[in-house]
């Protein structure tokens, strides 16, 4: 694997994914491509130099250090701004209200809205394409009973647990039924345990559903277990630094593929990328 | 059982202030005091006698400033909830009409009010005119703080889940400004009552205003406070219907 590259990379016969569910109603996924991203707030140089390739139904995990523009990158690709120099294509389209129409976006905090139920929530994005109340409740709920959620659709947000709470955000994003998944921290603000069960919980949600992801963590195992993929940023402005490869992508049992001697050597090697890009003293601020 | 011991602390004290009262007017301890004759110092017991023995003329002047309260506030509810919208969605709208705004509140009402008299005449459009006038300006204030409140997280989250501008407004911003809107109705639902007050002050041949007036010219005293205490209710009343509303709207907080 090559180090300190800007290169684009990967195949997309590398990321074919083996278990494709049936009932998936999505196309899939659409491949994304960035090339010289370059963005900045006013004198702030938060991005410079960025290229990043992804395959359809890849999944891309982005470790960095805090405050390097990780979320800036993803709000960048989901069309929410505009990038200050070079290009970003989602399934072939550049501008930003097509990669906002392809790009369900999924914020760091879970963002529902405590007025309305659980399965409200997941069904906003059906709500604001006018399809008609019933028949967003009927679709949404049959991820809710796919995906273990049977029996919380009338349940008030407040009143679900943080990981619940994270699942039907997720759902949320599921349903609109987008290419290209933008994941901001998703599991940020959960303790050890429930984050471990949800990590094992989306890589089975993305296995049925597969789409292009790409999401945004601090944890380097979070990233490597989760992805075909994850690429190190360095501190602001951010660059990619180093690119690794996942020893065995979305095994289900995660105990046993995160204490792989494979695994624990690339994270050691991801750890140690993130450390040097971290102390690397910005070129300007 | 609860309840009783929520109530019981204000129930208390008020009860120990009329006695207090009462005691201090009926020795006439609190007109010496005052250097007053005692007939214009009304204990309590008075001004409940005088309650009682007017009540069919406090009633019916009651009616007539309930309903430039009720009119006003609404007038004031449909005003505010349009102009806090459109000051939300518009940029120019917001720099040109907030501080319009705020100068709206420093026009002093004892001066308009004989004007707004002399525009509209005696009926009740002058006294709907200074009881909007007032309330308009929580409510405006207080929505708009509210649809600005709105995390802008929530707002991105929606705009990638396809929500037009309506929407977002529809299904996030109007929710979450709710709870500050009635906070701005329940403090314009309290001024409303002393502004259809000074809209009767202004010029009218009925309501409690102008009773007030008369009393007081004519040393009326308990009857003065009768009427105060009929006012107090019609402000408590409004209230407690909006939080009851409240209560039921904003059901998530």
């Amino acid at each position: 694997m090559r180090q300190d590259t800007n290169m684009p990379t990967a195949e997309a016969s590398d990321f074919a994914v083996e278990e494709t569910s049936p009932a998936s109603r999505s196309a899939g996924g659409a491949s994304l491509s960035i090339r010289g991203l370059g963005h900045s707030y006013g004198d702030l140089q938060t991005i410079e130099r960025l290229d990043l390739e992804l395959p359809a139904r890849g999944v891309l995990g982005l470790v960095g250090p805090s405050g390097c523009g990780k979320s800036t990158l993803l709000e960048l690709i989901a069309g929410l701004q505009e990038p200050s120099r070079g290009g970003i294509e989602v399934g072939g389209a550049s501008d930003s209200p097509s990669r906002l129409k392809s790009c369900a976006y999924m914020p760091q905090r879970d963002m529902l809205l405590p007025w309305l139920s659980s399965i409200d929530n997941a069904a906003l994005a059906l709500r604001n394409r006018g399809v008609r109340r019933r028949q967003a409740r009927r679709e949404a709920g049959e991820l809710f009973e796919r995906f273990g959620l049977t029996g919380f659709e009338k349940v008030a947000p407040a009143e679900l647990s943080g990981g619940m709470r994270q699942r039907v955000a997720f759902l949320r994003t599921l349903v609109a039924d987008k290419p290209l998944l933008a994941l901001d921290e998703p599991f940020a603000s959960l303790d050890a345990i429930t984050r471990a069960e949800m990590q094992e919980w989306l890589a089975e949600a993305l296995a049925a559903h597969p789409r292009t992801v790409l999401f945004v963590t601090h944890d380097v195992e979070e990233a490597l277990y989760l992805s075909d993929r994850v690429a190190v940023l360095s501190a602001r402005p951010a660059r990619v630094i180093d690119e690794l490869r996942a020893p065995a992508p979305r095994s289900t049992n995660r105990d046993a593929a995160v204490t792989d001697p494979k695994f624990v050597a690339i994270r050691e090697r991801a750890l140690l990328s993130l450390r040097k890009g971290a102390t690397k003293a910005p070129e300007r601020w | 059982m609860v309840t009783m011991k929520r109530w019981l602390p204000p129930l208390l004290f008020l009860t120990a202030l009329i006695g207090a009262w009462q005691v201090a007017a009926s020795t006439g301890w609190l007109a010496d005091a005052l250097h007053l004759e005692p007939f214009l110092v009304p204990s309590p017991a008075e001004i409940a006698e005088s309650l009682w023995q007017s009540r069919a003329l406090l009633a019916e002047n009651a009616w007539v400033t309930l309903r430039e309260v009720l009119l006003g506030f609404g007038c004031a509810v449909l005003a505010g909830l349009v102009f806090a919208v459109a000051l939300h969605l518009s940029d120019l709208l917001r720099r040109v009409f907030y501080p319009l705004l705020v100068a709206s509140q420093t026009v002093p009402i004892v001066a308009i009010g004989p004007i707004l008299v002399v525009w509209f005449g005696y009926g009740i459009a002058p006294k709907l005119w200074i009881v909007a006038l007032i309330c308009f300006f929580p409510i405006t204030v207080n929505t708009l703080d509210g649809l600005r409140s709105v995390d802008p997280e929530a707002t991105k989250m929606m705009r990638t889940l396809d929500a037009s501008r309506g929407q977002i407004l529809g299904r996030v911003e109007a929710p979450s400004a709710l709870p500050y809107f009635f906070s701005g109705a329940k403090i314009a639902a309290t001024v409303a009552v002393i502004a259809a007050l000074f809209g009767e002050w202004a010029g009218a041949d009925s309501g409690l205003g102008v009773l007030i007036r008369q009393d007081s010219a004519q040393l009326e005293t308990a009857r003065v406070f009768a009427a105060m205490l009929v006012l107090s209710a019609i402000a408590i009343g409004l209230f407690a219907i909006l939080a009851l509303v409240e209560r039921r709207v904003v059901t998530w907080r």
